[in-house]
């Protein structure tokens, strides 16, 4: 079994800031992260192949050459091949742009059985990409997973699938795609041994050009790319809530009602 | 000349530095507190390869260096030195003789499950008799023809009560004296007449096993000679010399870890209505402790490296020892003083750190047994 993982090199949006002339943001002295739900898809993916050794798991991302290093990450958590799209071509795509070249790439790659991605990738939280490289690649899929179980038989998959009121179950086979929420599980920390195979010369990491994946070069990059972001803005921090502290929820709705009424809100 | 860390190296370090902060600071206040050994961490630095840093991977180990190990240990005691020193004497002091010293039936049996972590490794060589004066051993060793009796104690050993594997110095032949009459043994707990005696109660790494070793007619198979008879001295001198990498690492995390806690206590805290990282008088000591750390870390990157390279690092080793001991002494003294009241109380690191900081100008050699070595080699 073959399990692919798409993964994004995005900037730690706990140090991140907004240039508040440009509108755009600050990504100097920012340090890259894999994108954490990105990391949940992979640690689900190392969690199968941890109970069947037959299984390998690739990663795929598209970025800037310095991605590799997010590369080495996985490697080095446990995931046996690492391939990089990085090319100026490629530079500048929105979330259709991008699923172009990531399921052209994915089909380069060959033969697999399931692709896992993170939801969505923390500098743009469209949680777009992954879905449309299933509709791209022909393949059914599952969002927000929050659950994940796989039959011995590595084909009949059982998922919960996280909604905004409530959940669903569903069942589906491979091939299939889907993308993982946070809640999945907790990412495993990469293993010193892992690493020194991840930063050794045996290392499967590959560096793609948009050549190499046979893309058509009219659907990807900037130009290509439908969407454009108009500004970037940080939104005003709300006010800051109330706690209200009493004896009994009668008297916390007691103090609650005297606060609207004195703001004339009731 | 290249101050630049190897990519590898700095991967070991993002990865320890996370595993440190979501695994060991969280209990470090507690274990502290409790003196309990953290059992369940160790475990989980077993899983990472964090217990086999430099060591072979054909021997269980990562396959790493010593600069990432020291990388490790250090990380590790930036946020707790009890757990960082489980790791150092554990790798330098047991893991490392073996493989250095071992044949390959002992580093099979012995160093594999050790760099695993499947076992976790000790150091017997001080006795209540014989500390820094080393040749002092009473430990004795005698060949019975088919097997050795060892009789006597060790005193102050790190992971003692929890450790699988002991390297244990005893003397085999008291007239040849130190060189030549003492000699090294792989010592397993549940070996007959072996058993562990006082638990120490100690001002700092609390959280860290430092037992007696008890031996009453302790039966030690032959094959579990380590290197030739007579090489025990040889192989402790040679052993501590690494041991202090591991040391000095610890106590630059342990004076780094202060120094990064004080840093943001300086910034929130505000007296005279300003922060105190506006006051000059306090920035200019934070400067002094920031060159102080820094210099500690290349002192033992330096030593770490001429380890991996083979080269004579003796010396190298006691400078780093003596240097980061002496910082992480300074700085956990400062970083308390700078705390105020606040720095004296259980509520804030600085407290545990600075009682941590102070055995390491002691195990391990003295900071004057480092310059009797750093001396020693000026005037050979």
């Amino acid at each position: 079994m073959r399990i692919i993982v798409c993964a994004k090199q995005v900037p730690d949006t706990s140090e991140v800031r907004i240039d508040p002339v440009k509108k755009t943001i600050i990504r100097d002295g920012v340090p890259s992260i894999l994108n954490p739900d990105d990391a949940n898809a992979l640690e689900e993916a190392l969690k199968i192949k941890d109970n069947n050794p037959d299984v390998t798991v690739s990663v795929v991302t598209m970025g800037p050459p310095q991605a590799k290093d997010m590369l080495i990450e996985c490697l080095a958590m446990g995931a046996d091949e690492g391939v990089l799209i990085s090319d100026r071509a490629v530079g500048g795509s929105d979330t259709w742009a991008t699923s172009n070249v990531l399921s052209a790439t994915i089909a380069k790659m060959g033969p697999f059985d399931m692709i896992f991605a993170g939801r969505q990738a923390i500098d743009g939280d469209t949680a777009q990409v992954g879905p449309q490289i299933a509709e791209k690649l022909d393949l059914p899929q599952v969002t927000y997973v929050t659950e994940f179980e796989i039959a011995k038989n590595l084909k009949d998959i059982k998922v919960k699938r996280q909604l905004e009121d409530g959940y669903e179950e569903i069942e589906i086979q491979t091939p299939c795609m889907l993308t993982a929420i946070k809640e999945l599980n907790s990412p495993r920390y990469m293993s010193i041994g892992g690493i020194v195979d991840a930063c050794g010369a045996d290392a499967d990491i590959k560096v793609w050009n948009a050549k190499d994946i046979e893309v058509d070069l009219t659907t990807v990059g900037l130009e290509a790319s439908p969407t454009n972001v108009y500004r970037s803005f940080t939104p005003a921090p709300k006010g800051k809530g109330m706690m209200i502290e009493a004896d009994g929820e009668k008297e916390q709705a007691k103090v609650l009602l005297t606060n609207l009424k004195a703001k004339h809100v009731i | 000349m290249n101050f630049q860390l190897t990519k590898e190296q700095e991967f070991v370090r993002k990865m320890v530095r996370e595993f440190a902060v979501n695994e060991v600071e969280p209990l470090a206040a507690e274990i502290d507190a409790e003196h309990r050994f953290p059992v369940e961490t160790v475990k989980k630095m077993a899983d990472y390869g964090m217990l086999g840093v430099p060591f072979p991977k054909e021997y269980g180990g990562a396959g790493s260096d010593h600069i990432a190990y020291a990388i490790t240990v250090e990380e590790l005691s930036r946020v707790c030195a009890s757990t960082g020193v489980v790791c150092s004497a554990h790798t330098s002091l047991c893991g490392w003789p073996i493989w250095n010293y071992g044949t390959e039936e002992q580093k099979q049996k012995y160093l594999v499950p050790l760099s695993k972590g499947e076992t976790l490794g000790a150091f017997g060589l001080t006795e209540p008799n014989a500390g820094t004066d080393a040749a002092g051993q009473q430990t004795k060793a005698v060949d019975m023809g088919d097997h050795w009796l060892l009789n006597g104690s060790k005193v102050f050993i790190t992971n003692g009560g929890f450790a699988d594997t002991f390297i244990v110095m005893a003397m085999t032949d008291k007239s040849k004296g130190t060189r030549g009459g003492i000699s090294a043994f792989i010592v397993e707990k549940g070996f007959k007449g072996f058993s562990i005696g006082k638990t120490e109660d100690k001002m700092g790494i609390c959280a860290s096993s430092t037992t007696e070793l008890i031996f009453e007619d302790c039966i030690v198979p032959k094959e579990n000679l380590l290197g030739e008879i007579g090489d025990g001295f040889k192989i402790a001198m040679a052993t501590l010399d690494g041991g202090r990498i591991g040391i000095a690492s610890q106590a630059l995390g342990i004076a780094q870890g202060a120094f990064d806690v004080t840093v943001e206590y300086m910034k929130a805290r505000k007296q005279f209505g300003k922060s105190l990282s506006k006051m000059q008088a306090l920035q200019f000591e934070m400067a002094e402790m920031k060159t102080r750390i820094e210099a500690s870390r290349l002192l033992i990157y330096k030593a770490a490296n001429m380890k991996d390279k083979h080269l004579k690092y003796s010396s190298a080793a006691a400078m780093a020892k003596l240097y980061a001991a002496e910082t992480a002494m300074y700085v956990t003294t400062k970083c308390v003083q700078f705390h105020g009241g606040y720095g004296y109380t259980k509520d804030y690191p600085v407290e545990r750190m600075m009682r941590d900081a102070k055995i390491t100008e002691i195990y391990e050699g003295t900071s004057e047994v480092q310059k009797m070595v750093i001396a020693g080699e000026v005037f050979k």
